[in-house]
């Protein structure tokens, strides 16, 4: 029986009808999911401009999505702190407060949520299995330069075909702690010495203000927690396409840990107290 | 010369409709209205949105009528081959991620559904999950999706989950959160257009699924 969609197993399938390359992945037999496409002269190009999240809008597309985020990821001496909202709009319809946008790909690995929200949970899913089947093969874990990788040329081989994905991957490897950003254009940046966190989403750039001004490489851990946890709530203070819950993960040695998971307007009567006693001397 | 002629292919229709679930302890409820519209014309007053899957899962599904059938009959025959395979039906959780992975394996032409799957889990507790149209899943204790989901889901925020309520009130019973369907839908169908005629009430628990319906206004 031939169901439409359902998972293929065998061979690693060409894209069905496109005449597109086959996608170039190092675990080529669970990437052979094979997508149904739109019957028209161009796929890609009617793909893009009627079924992609727009970035604040959905342009009175038919079709809507979740979307709107603030994620942030930093490197610091006691590993990476990894901070989110929990909002998911549909143009100005506040779909869920709820959403978990720290995707758990494992017990080591953690990958953020930021654009389209089923593009990055099926592509992190999909992730999961690639570094799974590459423990089985290797005995040994994936790094984390490599996992992103394979997401990285996952996003390549479908660029232009409309998927929306900015995700932060970070974990503890070898080599320490790692941070990558990668997103939908197949662009994959590390987090380094000279650039040592991420902000994606459109709260992001309220985060990068409060990273700038208070990120170094020496805060003991409970300082990064809270560093985290403050640039997310000015995020969602500002950013009406961010807000719900914060949740907060830190990468350790030893795998992930959640730390923190509360509603911001709980950190609003904090960070104002604070503001007022700064104000009022 | 003959003047350049624009092609439009537009696949898709909104049909209307609203759609709710809401979990329990150890049960779960459905409710969906039973009118199928397109623009101001309604096209049939009983058309059901609800498709049970397992002795306790349903779908309800809401958008466009002719992808919701072709989703329907897609994941029934899922049902049939994962019995076959396996000698028992697939758990709730088991089937929320399958239809996931179904919605968005249609990522590049998407089913146009917006879908409320319930029912009761393993660990014997009500469970509903929500979607959106390619796929993305979330457990959520209550959710409503169609064109009246707006309306019902501040009503459900408020009785529901309490949001904002300062005065503590106890938390609805079976009973309670059927009589609360009833009368969010009622209230629905008074402002939607898209929504009315009749509405179907599914009761999930350790008993079985359980169907009642009751009438929604005709106008």
């Amino acid at each position: 029986m031939d169901l439409l969609g359902a998972p293929k197993r065998g061979m690693f399938r060409d894209f069905a009808g496109t005449g597109a390359a086959g996608l170039p992945n190092g675990c080529d037999s669970i990437s052979e999911a094979r997508f149904a496409l739109p019957a028209v002269q161009d796929p890609a190009t009617f793909v893009e401009t009627h079924f992609s999240p727009g970035t604040y809008e959905d342009n009175g597309k038919r079709v809507k999505f979740s979307k709107g985020t603030t994620t942030l990821a930093f490197k610091f001496k006691g590993g990476v702190i990894v901070s989110v909202d929990s909002r998911a709009s549909q143009g100005s319809y506040i779909g869920s407060q709820t959403v978990k946008k720290v995707i758990e790909i494992n017990p080591y690995l953690l990958g953020t949520m930021a654009g389209g929200a089923a593009d990055c949970l099926f592509w992190e899913r999909n992730l999961g299995m690639q570094c799974r089947i590459f423990e089985l093969r290797n005995k040994e874990r994936i790094s984390v330069a490599a996992a992103s990788k394979l997401l990285a040329n996952t996003m390549n081989s479908y660029k232009g075909m409309g998927l929306s994905m900015g995700t932060m991957i970070t974990g503890w490897d070898k080599k320490g702690p790692q941070l990558y950003y990668v997103d939908n254009d197949g662009t994959r940046l590390k987090a380094d010495e000279n650039k040592p966190y991420f902000c994606v989403g459109s709260g992001g750039t309220f985060a990068y203000g409060v990273l700038d001004t208070n990120w170094s490489f020496d805060l003991s851990d409970e300082e990064a927690i809270e560093l985290g946890k403050r640039a997310i709530y000015h995020a969602t203070y500002r950013d009406a396409y961010s807000g719900g819950v914060n949740n907060v993960y830190h990468v350790q040695e030893n795998g992930w840990v959640q730390v923190y998971s509360d509603d911001t307007y709980k950190s609003h009567d904090k960070y104002s107290a604070e503001r007022e006693a700064a104000a009022n001397p | 010369m003959q003047a350049p002629v624009e092609q439009r292919w537009s696949p898709y229709a909104d049909n209307g409709g609203t759609c709710m679930g809401v979990a329990g302890e150890d049960f779960v409820v459905v409710a969906a209205d039973t009118r199928l519209s397109q623009g101001y014309s309604i096209h049939t007053r009983n058309c059901s949105k609800v498709t049970q899957l397992t002795d306790k899962c349903v779908i309800a599904s809401c958008g466009m009528k002719s992808d919701a059938i072709t989703l329907h009959k897609h994941l029934k025959a899922r049902m049939v081959m994962y019995e076959h395979q396996h000698r028992r039906q697939p758990s709730v959780t088991a089937i929320a991620q399958m239809l996931s992975t179904t919605l968005y394996y249609k990522r590049f032409f998407p089913y146009y559904t917006f879908n409320v799957l319930c029912g009761v889990d393993d660990e014997g507790k009500g469970a509903v999950y929500n979607y959106d149209a390619i796929g993305n899943m979330e457990r959520v204790p209550y959710t409503t999706s169609g064109s009246g989901s707006a309306l019902v889901m501040s009503v459900l925020d408020a009785q529901i989950a309490k949001s904002n309520q300062t005065i503590a009130t106890p938390s609805l019973d079976k009973a309670g959160i059927v009589e609360l369907c009833k009368d969010v839908l009622s209230s629905v169908g008074e402002r939607d257009i898209h929504t009315g005629d009749y509405a179907e009430i599914f009761l999930i628990d350790a008993a079985g699924i359980s169907k009642t319906e009751f009438d929604l206004k005709l106008d």
